[in-house]
């Protein structure tokens, strides 16, 4: 990685070179602090906010954000700096809301694309590196299991299984999270196979498990973290859908179920865009930092294309 | 010569038919490991829920029959095969006694007509966005639209609704809220009832383009980049041919073809995204009919809807695979 | 399209015998570090009928001198400055882009090095030609297309099934010699043919030079060949080019340049070609000795020269003409000695 970087590398000046450091990418860095802040929440929001007001009932309804006049005649009432974003109908105050539901958000994302990279990382390495019946029963297993509308799939599930609580629609969602990694990482350990190193390695003598963690890992970090954050993506994507389907966790309160109560509640054709806007801006911000991250890393496993950016 | 190898065909009959299985099989099995006896639980609360007591005895019948729930689970399991594989997908639950493949077949020409729309239309727009954007001829102004573009792409579809619906449809009350045409009109193929039918698509179609259109843009632009750099196209300006010629039959003609592998691959995605924008906008199509299944408890409707998004999905992506080999002449010698 | 009516030599009645005059051409590439001057202002002549070797080691600048008179210099590849007068007063540098596109291919063509890669893999090959006859001269019946089109493939010795195929259905020799066949389609003035053997094995690398030596005396079109195969060039061409570091260093009538080499570098070049003879030891010199982003003052073959004296480092040698036909730079000859 650092050999690509240093091409031109001759004259540049001392800055210039720790600039060029390829995992201090400015989208990766960007992308990640936003994520860590908001895993973050979950630990610094009760200490500065009662997370408890995320309760239904705890707060007056219908309440109207603190710098927004209330209309009256909607039956919204007056915003108080003690409930800055405003309350939703079923008397939830939605700073709380928010704080209570982005990390949880991002959880659910996290655990299903971790299982489904390890998943992918095993199957990829184990169809690309031993070939054979394995690697072509593992390839057209992936492909098919790919084109099945996981979403389509993930729905008959959640509406047999009521109860779900975090983990659970976490494991339930890794089961359409592997195929992507698997076949990433299968195509990076075939084009591999046939680099000048991996070949010496072989030819010296170095069992197979030292050969994929010392000469190929390395190799394949950029992508491996490139398919896990844009995993992590699809993942959220998939919880959230569920939730606004009304099917995710019921008990505890998350993004998607925010917007799917607005949904049912009217809450656009009323106008209280504050139900619905904080939990979907907090969506956004982390689909963009993960998008932001994907690209920083794109950019690291391939450095072609910082060079065609120009 | 390009063309269609039967080998070929074969390798993507039997891919089409392994998806389908798969799919169907993990909405067999997978509720079957759940704590519990969904199934009893299910009919439990029904027959609580009691909307239905008159039909009761019929449902719980109708019910039985459909999954066999005397046998063991294996036999049950060829049982549903043997349905899916027959199309037999029964009565619906909650509004017994319609039949799923009638109620299917009422708001699939909406779904097919929304998606089919807006997916195409994305597609082009997304890949001339992406092609242009690599050109060397692109004027600058264009090039801030890769950005603006790429924004949206990593929005789900869904959102972008919800915002365009209150945006458009609340604040600015241009479009309307909800259905597929105005109340009173009667379908027809005049002016006014067309003109009502898009009126009604625009905003969950545009909620669909404007997301997915950013990653074709994305790709193309990738691909026009790699293959401005081919020596095809230095022969073709030594050729003298005009920059629109090589624009099209050297550049995107070739720079499209991963293009539309990776369309196939995206369906199965976007076909799962229109379903939450269906419910958005109260789009009677098939995601919207899911949604009543699932707001109904209606397990048998949720379950064969899904069995025909699997089914419709994969014969998209069939003949994807299938009309394949007719662009791209080298493919039949790559795969086999 | 006449951009400049005083164009040098002989112009007797608008017509001369001069097919291509490069003047001064300079090509450098942009880089963060400054430019690489890949082609150091060369200029030669290429006669009527006639087919000149253009050689050299990889990495001295044939293939973007090449480009250079094509116009097809890709970035950050750029031209700057020069003249490359196409047929007495056609200055391809300097035509705009419609003209520049019209005398492609009609004035002006190019076999491209790497024929692997050089024919459109979703066009078919009647396809790709027709794309330049009609681009031209404007739509065509299709029996006339295929007529042209079959007689062209029988030129460069290509069975009639070609005609349908695409070039993934074509072998490497097949390729190339589509590639001879297209560029010959609009009988251009001048053929520029990039390698046109070196991606082939052996047997078919004869096959090829042979098509193009046919076409050529069949056809009297005049022609720039690029190679570094010395033996497969003294057999082919009529007159070398030898280039080195960017600059052009001898031009010289074949015979002349493998008797009687004048240049120090042409005759480290001659020497090195192989024979089956007599064994000698191969001299071995060092690759390039400077940054070719600074070339030095002086001469550019300094460094290397087993001649170097003490003009050699101060002041560039011209281009002269020895005899006729045949120039050299270098300190060696003076212009006294001319005649």
């Amino acid at each position: 990685m650092t050999a690509a970087t240093n091409v031109f590398g001759t004259r540049s000046s001392r800055m210039a070179v720790i600039l060029r450091l390829p995992w201090l990418n400015w989208k990766l860095v960007l992308g990640v602090g936003v994520l860590i802040l908001m895993i973050l929440m979950e630990f610094v929001g009760p200490v500065f906010w009662d997370t408890e007001l995320a309760r239904v009932g705890s707060v007056p309804t219908n309440m109207v954000p603190v710098w927004v006049e209330a209309d009256k005649s909607l039956g919204f009432k007056e915003g108080s700096p003690d409930y800055p974003l405003g309350s939703e109908s079923n008397g939830r105050e939605m700073l709380a809301l928010v704080l209570v539901a982005t990390p949880r958000s991002l959880k659910v994302g996290l655990i299903a694309a971790s299982l489904g990279t390890i998943t992918g990382i095993i199957l990829g390495f184990a169809a690309g590196f031993l070939g054979g019946w394995l690697d072509s029963s593992i390839r057209i297993l992936s492909d098919a299991w790919m084109t099945i509308p996981g979403l389509a799939v993930l729905i008959v599930i959640a509406s047999y299984v009521r109860e779900f609580d975090i983990n659970s629609m976490a494991l339930v969602i890794a089961m359409f999270a592997w195929p992507g990694p698997t076949r990433i990482i299968r195509a990076q350990v075939l084009s591999m196979r046939e680099r000048g190193y991996v070949q010496m390695a072989q030819i010296s003598g170095s069992s197979v498990i030292d050969i994929m963690f010392k000469e190929m890992m390395p190799n394949l970090l950029p992508y491996l973290a490139a398919t896990f954050t844009s995993t992590v993506s699809s993942s959220i994507l998939a919880a959230t859908g569920l939730e606004i389907l009304g099917l995710g966790p019921t008990r505890i309160p998350t993004l998607g179920m925010t917007i799917n109560n607005a949904l049912r509640a009217s809450a656009i054709l009323r106008g209280m865009w504050w139900w619905w806007s904080f939990p979907i801006v907090m969506l956004v911000t982390i689909f963009m930092a993960l998008f932001l991250m994907t690209i920083g890393l794109d950019e690291i496993a391939n450095p072609r294309l910082r060079g065609i950016q120009q | 010569m390009g063309g269609l190898s039967k080998e070929y065909v074969i390798k993507r009959l039997g891919m089409f038919l392994l998806t389908v299985w798969l799919g169907t099989t993990v909405i067999f099995i997978v509720p079957r490991m759940a704590p519990g006896d969904p199934v009893q639980a299910m009919i439990g609360r029904m027959l609580t829920e009691g909307s239905n007591v008159e039909n009761a005895d019929q449902i719980v019948e109708a019910y039985r029959e459909r999954f066999g729930l005397n046998d063991p689970v294996h036999v049950q399991y060829f049982k549903y095969l043997y349905n899916s594989a027959t199309f037999n997908t029964g009565y619906s639950l909650a509004f017994f006694p319609s039949r799923i493949d009638d109620m299917i077949a009422r708001s699939l020409p909406w779904t097919i007509g929304l998606l089919f729309v807006a997916l195409i239309l994305s597609f082009i727009i997304g890949n001339a966005v992406g092609a242009l954007l690599a050109w060397r001829r692109t004027p600058k102004m264009i090039r801030w639209l890769l950005p603006i573009s790429l924004t949206f792409t990593s929005i789900p579809a869904y959102m972008i609704g919800i915002m365009l619906l209150f945006f458009f449809a609340f604040m600015l009350d241009w479009f309307p809220y909800a259905g597929n045409y105005a109340r009173g009109l009667n379908p027809g193929w005049d002016l006014e009832f067309i003109g009502s039918v898009i009126k009604h698509a625009f905003l969950p179609a545009m909620s669909i383009i404007m997301v997915s259109m950013g990653s074709w843009a994305l790709g193309m632009r990738g691909m026009m980049i790699t293959t401005d750099g081919e020596d095809y196209m230095i022969l073709a300006d030594a050729k003298g041919l005009t920059p629109m010629r090589i624009f099209w039959r050297y550049g995107i003609r070739n720079a499209i073809l991963p293009q539309i592998t990776a369309f196939g691959v995206a369906l199965g995605a976007l076909a799962g995204g229109s379903v939450l924008v269906e419910i958005i906008f109260t789009y009677p199509g098939v995601g919207y009919l899911l949604y009543q299944g699932i707001l109904n408890s209606d397990f048998t409707l949720i379950q064969g809807i899904v069995f025909y998004v699997i089914v419709g999905v994969s014969i998209a992506v069939l003949i994807l695979d299938l009309t394949y080999p007719l662009i791209d002449p080298r493919i039949t010698y790559q795969r086999s | 399209m006449s951009t400049n009516p005083k164009s040098g030599t002989q112009n007797n009645n608008g017509h001369s015998d001069v097919a291509l005059d490069v003047r001064d051409l300079r090509v450098h590439y942009k880089t963060p570090e400054g430019d690489v001057i890949a082609v150091n202002g060369i200029s030669f002549k290429v006669y009527k009928g006639e087919l000149v070797g253009l050689v050299g080691e990889s990495g001295c600048g044939k293939t973007t001198a090449a480009m250079g008179i094509l116009r097809l210099v890709q970035p950050p590849g750029r031209i700057m400055g020069g003249r490359v007068m196409l047929d007495g007063d056609m200055d391809i540098i300097n035509l705009g882009n419609k003209e520049l596109r019209r005398a492609r291919w009609t004035q002006i063509a190019l076999v491209p090095q790497g024929a692997m890669n050089s024919l459109n893999p979703t066009m078919r090959v009647k396809d790709q030609i027709k794309d330049a006859i009609e681009t031209h001269e404007g739509r065509q019946s299709k029996a006339v297309l295929k007529e042209r089109t079959l007689d062209l493939l029988a030129l460069v010795g290509l069975p009639s099934r070609t005609f349908n195929m695409y070039p993934h259905e074509l072998s490497g020799g097949m390729k190339q010699r589509v590639c001879i066949a297209m560029a010959i389609v609009l009988n251009p003035i001048l053929v520029i043919a990039d390698e046109p053997t070196s991606a082939l094995d052996v047997i078919v690398q004869r096959v090829v030079a042979q098509t193009m030596l046919d076409i050529k005396k069949r056809l009297g079109v005049s022609m720039i060949m690029i190679g570094h195969d010395m033996g497969l060039m003294a057999q082919m061409v009529d007159r070398v080019a030898v280039m080195y570091a960017g600059n052009l260093v001898e031009i010289a009538p074949v015979r002349a340049a493998m008797k009687a080499p004048m240049h120090p570098y042409t005759q480290l070049l001659i020497e090195s070609i192989p024979s089956i003879k007599e064994r000698k030891p191969l001299k071995l010199t060092e690759g390039l000795t400077h940054d070719l982003r600074n070339p030095p003052p002086g001469c550019i073959f300094q460094f290397r020269c087993p001649h170097v004296a003490e003009t050699c480092r101060t002041q560039k040698p011209p281009m002269l003409e020895i005899q006729t036909r045949h120039g050299v730079a270098c300190h060696l000859y003076k212009p006294e000695e001319t005649a």
